[in-house]
């Protein structure tokens, strides 16, 4: 949808919905090609790596009103780290790799980590502020918006516009691919990559991609169909439609966050970059996160 | 700790840089310590193939030289040609040459402007710059009956008239611009974004710029005054009176950065669009060939002798044709084509040193760069005046090494 949308958005057609399974497939179907200076090893664990991180992610978040598998196992910190994992298995096999693209995107993918961890963890605390826990579970069965008083839903707004902003770079996406560049280092730390492994990166990005939205709506917007339309549901009927709306508004926020902001924005430099999540970013979530703590 | 260096080469081929040259750039983390351009790798010999063929088929020939100016080269061809050989094109085929000229100047400008929007990550910018793009090229079309390659210049005038609907397309296409530039100065000149990562990017101050020989609007964005329609005005430029766009005139100061070169293509586009109206309007009535008998021509050509320079202001910069006529021949008996990227390539090493990762791809396009332009045969004569062929002069060199080694005392 993402592809298609923005494509909408430039006036032209973009590809079928299904590409990207295809896109995969094909991957899974190709030659894997180990560069010949690389760390064989860790160039080819890393694929794995990233992938495990981003199911597991998954199965950390509720999926509308069903409840995540994992949960009662870890909470918004372990989330926190799984989204760390990937990157760094990215830049970890981008080093490996031994290209010099490959080099010059992992040093950029560290750098910007370092940038936008700190609004991202000013986010969790303040939401661990809020609700005195960091478990997922505790935050998804009450809306935020009940909670918070005045003052601090405004600071769960503020808390809000620095989590959008931190999406795209968190995956990777236009104004912040620079890590992944492709007019400057050809696509940088995948530069190597190709067949499975490619694939693998292709197929956490994208689950990445969702954890990251269905996570915004957990947080953000937890509301249900039935409880807005006051709807009297009861079994199937009453999961699938909170599943369809859960990734409806999972569509939404991805395609605000996202799309918009890659078909509107060209590439930052890095320390553009760095110094819009430093500076702007981190100053709307602390001041969010004093809001949250003020008004608690 | 000494910092790790990587080498990060940049073509021939690379996402930035689709044509056939080599930037290698030793870089410290993001900063570029150190930088060789190497080039040479197409070799066409289009010269000697045009040395080969009457003037004519050379014409044709010259508008293969470069892909995208393809009027540009015809047009210093049919000048130098005119001009040595004594044909005087009449004034409405002058007219016709510049609006076609001008028309290929806004597509290629447009064609720029998408460019180093992509190169920067700006692809929904690329994707309607482009889409503006074609309603130049669909009025080249109707006008020549190509896209590309028009095929339309003649040496003593055009091939094809403009008659009165399609002068009516080119009004409707000037309005049209005439709102497009209004907005592209709004999402170029005015975004914060584009102006953060081009101000300052690939800055070349006055002196810099004269002393590296660019020119075009390289040179005009670093505030040198330069433009062949201006200095040495011929066809309907001589009845204008062109003024170089310069920075300085729009926005009081030059720096010579990727801005400013965007601030002057857009503005020529403007430009462009006036001299379009101005020749539209004052176009004198009567014949579009000199010598419209392509037989006759070729026989003036070769009963007559000459040597001229015919230059043209593409819209990368100056093309330079050079040309001897005469040994009774209906072709040119030498031809030399000096091409503008050949002048602007040489701001690439100053302006990457020191520069940033994430600058390449903008210092790098910001130039318009075009490899098939410069790609030029060298012909090799020894003191027989036999041509020596590439294996026996590559033998020659070492051979001349060698001996200088040993003059020097050097070993391995």
């Amino acid at each position: 949808m993402d592809r298609r949308v923005s494509a909408r958005l430039t006036s032209r057609i973009g590809p079928p919905i299904r590409q990207p399974f295809w896109d995969v497939g094909k991957l899974l179907l190709k030659e894997t090609v180990v560069p010949e200076n690389a760390i064989a090893w860790i160039f080819n664990a890393m694929p794995i790596v990233s992938f495990a991180a981003s199911m597991t992610l998954l199965l950390y978040i509720p999926f509308g009103v069903l409840k995540a598998p994992l949960e009662g196992y870890g909470d918004l910190v372990v989330i926190l780290y799984l989204l760390t994992l990937q990157s760094l298995a990215m830049a970890i096999g981008g080093f490996a790799s031994g290209s010099p693209f490959s080099s010059v995107g992992a040093q950029r993918e560290m750098v910007l980590m370092m940038s936008y961890e700190m609004p991202l963890a000013t986010v969790i605390v303040g939401f661990a502020v809020l609700y005195k826990s960091f478990s997922l579970t505790t935050i998804a069965s009450t809306p935020v918006w009940g909670v918070a008083g005045p003052l601090a839903a405004m600071g769960v707004l503020l808390l809000f516009i620095a989590l959008l902003v931190v999406t795209p770079a968190e995956l990777a996406k236009l104004p912040f691919d620079i890590a992944e560049a492709e007019t400057e280092i050809c696509e940088g730390m995948l530069a190597e990559y190709s067949g499975r492994n490619l694939a693998l990166f292709y197929l956490s990005d994208a689950v990445r991609g969702f954890a990251m939205a269905a996570l915004e709506v957990v947080l953000f917007f937890p509301f249900t169909l039935t409880s807005m339309l006051n709807l009297n549901l009861t079994g199937t009927p009453y999961y699938v439609v909170e599943a369809l709306w859960f990734l409806f508004k999972v569509m939404v926020i991805y395609l605000l966050a996202i799309t918009l902001v890659r078909t509107s924005f060209a590439r930052f430099r890095i320390e553009q970059a760095s110094m819009v999540f430093w500076v702007y970013v981190n100053i709307i979530a602390l001041v969010g996160l004093a809001l949250v703590w003020l008004g608690v | 700790m000494a910092k790790t260096q990587y080498y990060v080469p940049v073509g021939p081929i690379h996402p930035a840089l689709k044509e056939p040259i080599r930037v290698e750039a030793k870089v410290e983390g993001e900063r570029i310590v150190e930088v060789d351009v190497k080039r040479g790798f197409a070799h066409r010999g289009i010269e000697y193939m045009g040395m080969k063929r009457n003037a004519i088929q050379t014409l044709y020939l010259s508008e293969r030289i470069c892909g995208i100016c393809s009027i540009s080269h015809p047009y210093a061809f049919v000048i130098g040609s005119e001009k040595a050989l004594g044909i005087e094109a009449p004034p409405r085929a002058q007219y016709i040459r510049t609006i076609i000229a001008e028309l290929e100047r806004i597509h290629s400008h447009i064609l720029w402007l998408g460019v180093v929007a992509h190169e920067m990550g700006f692809d929904s910018l690329l994707f309607w710059t482009w889409k503006g793009r074609e309603k130049v090229l669909d009025i080249l079309e109707l006008l020549t009956g190509n896209r590309i390659n028009y095929s339309v210049f003649m040496i003593g005038g055009v091939r094809r008239d403009i008659t009165e609907s399609q002068a009516k397309a080119i009004k409707d296409m000037i309005n049209y611009y005439r709102i497009f530039t209004e907005e592209m100065k709004d999402v170029f000149l005015a975004d914060p974004v584009y102006k953060a990562r081009t101000r300052g990017v690939a800055q070349l101050s006055r002196d810099m710029a004269k002393k590296l020989n660019v020119c075009g609007p390289v040179a005009r964005a670093a505030g040198l005054r330069m433009d062949v329609r201006q200095d040495n005005p011929y066809d309907a430029y001589a009845d204008i009176g062109v003024r170089a766009v310069v920075p300085q005139d729009i926005v009081g100061e030059a720096r010579g950065d990727a801005y400013d070169i965007t601030l002057v293509r857009i503005y020529e586009i403007e430009q462009s669009l006036d001299i379009i109206e101005f020749c539209l309007e004052g176009m004198p009535e009567g014949k579009i060939m000199a010598i419209p008998n392509y037989v006759a021509l070729l026989a003036k050509i070769r009963r007559s002798e000459g040597e001229a320079i015919g230059m043209h202001e593409a819209p990368r910069g100056e093309v330079i044709h050079y040309f001897k006529y005469g040994n009774k021949r209906d072709g040119p008996v030498v031809w030399k084509v000096i091409a503008p990227s050949y002048n602007n390539i040489n701001t690439w090493g100053p302006l990457l040193l020191g520069a940033e990762v994430a600058d390449i791809p903008i210092v790098v396009a910001y130039i318009d760069p075009c490899m098939c332009c410069n790609d030029r045969v060298a012909v090799v004569r020894d003191e027989n005046g036999r041509i020596i062929d590439p294996a026996t002069l590559h033998l020659k060199a070492v051979e001349k090494t060698r001996k200088l080694r040993e003059e020097l005392g050097v070993r391995e």
